[in-house]
């Protein structure tokens, strides 16, 4: 009857076991959804960028849409500075919109809804912004701890906090993508449990509430790259304009 | 009923649920470490290709095109710019003929008026001449027969006059005397006749 929600979210491993020393780095499911949405990336991208007509046609408006509006993103938010960072943030939201929306389809796996992918991503992200704020600031990037105008009783606890918020930046940004992913999907098979139990009787509830969820998802795991995408432009915002 | 039926559906489901996930899960897959090291690995590598391919070799290529749209709308914006500012300064143009052969139109029709009635009023002059000469002529021969006409009249009158008294008394009467008598006649009334 109605599975585990959570073993949509299991690892296996596909193919044999891959061991460097004492890491285990077989191909999983996880693996194959990361391939797989890289290639589809690949793959539409380069299709949409290969002719270079005046006029495109549908692929290549699809690739030149989302590069205005990476390129509109960034540059709303991070300024002109940001430009040679345009590539990584490009990719960084293609590859977390692909990991979500290859989530919504039955049967896979969404690679977004593991801690320690998301993890990853916002730990290299914020690693790489504290690096690019010292380079770019010197010590000063840390006077982005010390916000102006706040009264100098105030100031070790406004710098406290500032610090931990700092800290806490790719422990949210992680959590944020992963708990949307993993409750959507996990909501979505409860539903699904429902429909099946419930049988003919009383089933239609579950499942048009299903598809008003599947609906709902989709948006999410839109929105939650978009979030990302942009949380990590705001980031690089404060690495590159220091403002305070 | 069915309602019933329903909510103990969805309240034993709810218990079933509980109970999968006390016994069957150990909680979240998510937090089980033994592939996150797999994990680790083949999002580096995936996301590293995918950004390498990206960065070097198809957003350059969108970013050319995109920019070779933005300029080739830009020249074409400017072209037709162009071909505007050369347009309404042929429209100028030609306005400018047009109001130079509508003046050059009248400058023509005016001339050619002018030429017309002095043309009318050199043969009208003409023909006046001609018609007061022949006038003249005319009057001139009218007063003529005027003053020759008495004469003849008297003629006729003194023949047939001398014709009647042949006839009337049978003798031939000197014409001198009755000419004599025609004439003083005439001098007394003739003018009442033959006056205009």
């Amino acid at each position: 009857m109605a599975a585990n929600p959570m073993t949509q979210f299991e690892v296996y491993r596909i193919g044999p076991e891959i061991k460097i020393g004492t890491f285990d780095i077989s191909f999983t499911n996880a693996s194959l959804f990361m391939v797989v949405s890289s290639l589809a990336i690949l793959i539409i991208f380069n299709l949409g960028s290969k002719k270079k007509s005046v006029l495109p046609n549908k692929l290549q408006l699809l690739a030149e849409l989302s590069y205005t509006f990476v390129s509109k993103m960034i540059s709303d938010t991070a300024g002109s500075k940001a430009k040679p960072y345009f590539a990584f943030i490009f990719s960084l939201f293609m590859f977390v919109l692909f990991c979500n929306m290859f989530g919504m389809i039955p049967y896979t796996f969404t690679v977004t809804s593991h801690i320690i992918v998301t993890f990853m991503l916002a730990a290299f992200i914020f690693i790489g912004v504290t690096i690019i704020g010292f380079i770019k600031h010197g010590f000063g990037y840390l006077k982005l701890f010390v916000p102006s105008g706040v009264p100098i009783v105030l100031l070790p606890l406004i710098v406290v906090i500032e610090i931990i918020s700092y800290l806490s930046r790719p422990i949210s940004l992680s959590v944020r993508l992963f708990a949307n992913m993993m409750a959507g999907h996990t909501m979505m098979k409860v539903f699904g449990g429902f429909v099946i139990s419930l049988g003919i009787v009383g089933g239609w509830l579950p499942l048009s509430f299903s598809v008003a969820l599947t609906g709902l998802e989709i948006l999410v795991a839109f929105l939650q790259a978009y979030v990302f995408a942009i949380l990590t432009c705001i980031y690089l915002n404060d690495a590159l304009n220091l403002h305070h | 009923m069915i309602k019933k039926i329903f909510f103990q559906f969805i309240f034993f489901n709810f218990f079933y649920l509980k109970e999968v996930f006390a016994t069957e899960s150990g909680g979240m897959p998510q937090l089980n470490p033994e592939f996150w090291v797999s994990q680790i690995f083949w999002l580096t590598l995936t996301f590293g290709i995918l950004y390498l391919v990206l960065s070097k070799l198809i957003l350059p290529k969108i970013s050319a095109n995109l920019e070779l749209r933005k300029s080739q709308i830009q020249e074409n914006v400017e072209a037709a710019e162009k071909q505007r500012e050369s347009s309404e300064s042929k429209l100028k143009e030609y306005d400018e003929i047009i109001s130079k052969g509508k003046i050059e139109a009248k400058n023509i029709f005016k001339d050619s008026r002018d030429k017309a009635i002095k043309n009318i009023n050199i043969k009208r002059e003409a023909l006046d001449e001609q018609i007061n000469e022949e006038i003249k002529k005319v009057e001139e021969e009218i007063i003529k027969l005027k003053k020759s006409a008495p004469e003849r009249i008297n003629k006729i009158a003194i023949e047939t006059s001398s014709e009647l008294l042949k006839k009337l008394i049978g003798a031939e009467v000197n014409n001198s005397s009755i000419s004599a008598i025609v004439e003083d006649l005439s001098k007394k009334d003739g003018d009442k006749y033959y006056d205009n």
